[in-house]
């Protein structure tokens, strides 16, 4: 059983710089190990991620650490959260590693690596009801990518290289 | 890693609908079958170095092709649940004919030896077939491991019946509430339409 803290709902907090409306995202569970917290969501507590309208560019990755080409790109999603102000673009993993693997997988890869951008687990066994609502276009491979800002959203089921990658960024900027 | 806190501000709710496809897509599998096509033959090496065709099956009703490999978590996951779907129709006509469709040179783990090394340790009940020059998956629009085609053997052929996922619970079998491989064969065993004819699941991308 893996020491992770469960918070029953635990609520997240979301606020903006503007001081506008805030909403909550209820996080099932958080793993906490070597300093790294990964919060847990189901696919309905996940989703309000998808749709936020702050005028930010969200670049959501759905990727896992079994999944190599996935871990091949994570770098280019690391330079995009390094290069562009926060207040501009905000990248989100999204992991879909088993969660028995989060204290033995995840956690030991994202410190190694040193990703900066945020990490959260996806963990939602019923794929067939929820990868339709990501995307109607997606089978359910990894690595997926959606890139959105306010109601503009554009999904990929492919790998990028980090050109590629900053190229659909910039369509969206 | 930063704060787990989200910044968002929520003036309106976007439809997911709304989402679009972009066609840059370059990794996508153009094509593969639908329900009701006519899903190719083939003949490819087994873990016992034999060739294993759907042809040589004079007495199956069908087939439950599963692509599938040694690497993918997801694939490992439902290595028993593979087993015990070939064990429980290969005698009603409905063998499970595995598939292999990763290159091996992307993914090692899925070699020809260590093919034959993981159906020795699971004592898989079925033929594990490689498809290392990779022509049959994109025949099929298979994606990802695991993923189902359920065929139907009739005069004109082997009609695609179902594809996607075994179940609705990856983690847990005991969990899953909608056996969907299951309740497609046990429809075509009594002649009947198959109730759940597409689904999706995270799996791992097959590597060209």
């Amino acid at each position: 059983m893996p020491k992770w803290i469960i918070y029953s709902a635990l609520i997240i907090l979301f606020t903006t710089c503007k001081g506008e409306k805030t909403v909550a995202l209820d996080a099932t569970n958080v793993f906490e190990s070597k300093g790294i917290e990964i919060p847990v969501y189901d696919f309905e507590s996940f989703k309000p991620l998808l749709t936020i309208n702050d005028g930010k560019t969200r670049v959501v990755n759905f990727w896992a650490t079994w999944c190599k080409p996935c871990v091949a790109e994570l770098p280019y999603f690391e330079l995009i959260n390094s290069r562009y102000p926060d207040d501009k673009v905000e990248v989100i993993l999204v992991s879909l590693d088993v969660p028995s693997q989060v204290e033995s997988k995840l956690i030991p890869f994202v410190v190694k690596q040193k990703i900066e951008s945020k990490v959260i687990l996806l963990d939602d066994p019923d794929a067939n009801s929820w990868i339709p609502k990501v995307s109607k276009n997606w089978s359910g491979s990894i690595p997926a990518t959606i890139i959105y800002k306010n109601g503009t959203i554009n999904f990929y089921e492919r790998s990028f290289t980090y050109n590629e990658l900053e190229k659909e960024l910039k369509k969206m900027l | 890693m930063k704060t787990l806190k989200i910044l968002v501000g929520v003036a309106f709710i976007i439809a997911i609908s709304a989402f679009a496809l972009n066609k840059v897509s370059g990794t996508k599998i153009k094509g593969g079958y639908s329900i009701g096509d006519i899903a190719t033959d083939f003949k490819l090496k087994n873990v016992d170095d034999s060739s294993v065709s759907l042809s040589d099956y004079d007495d199956a009703k069908g087939f439950i092709v599963i692509f599938t490999c040694n690497h993918c978590p997801y694939s490992v996951a439902y290595e028993d649940r593979i087993i015990a779907l070939d064990l429980l129709y290969k005698e009603k006509g409905y063998p499970v004919i595995a598939i292999n469709p990763n290159n091996p040179k992307a993914y090692p783990d899925d070699s020809f030896d260590n093919m034959k090394i993981r159906a020795k340790e699971k004592g898989f009940t079925f033929p594990y077939l490689t498809d290392d020059t990779q022509v049959i998956y994109p025949m099929y629009g298979a994606t990802k491991t695991p993923h189902v085609y359920v065929l139907e053997k009739t005069t004109t052929g082997n009609i695609v019946r179902y594809i996607g996922a075994i179940d609705n619970n990856y983690k847990d079998a005991s969990a899953a509430t909608k056996k969907y491989v299951e309740d497609a064969v046990n429809a075509l065993l009594k002649g009947k339409k198959v109730p759940v004819e597409v689904t999706k699941a995270i799996g791992c991308s097959i590597k060209a």
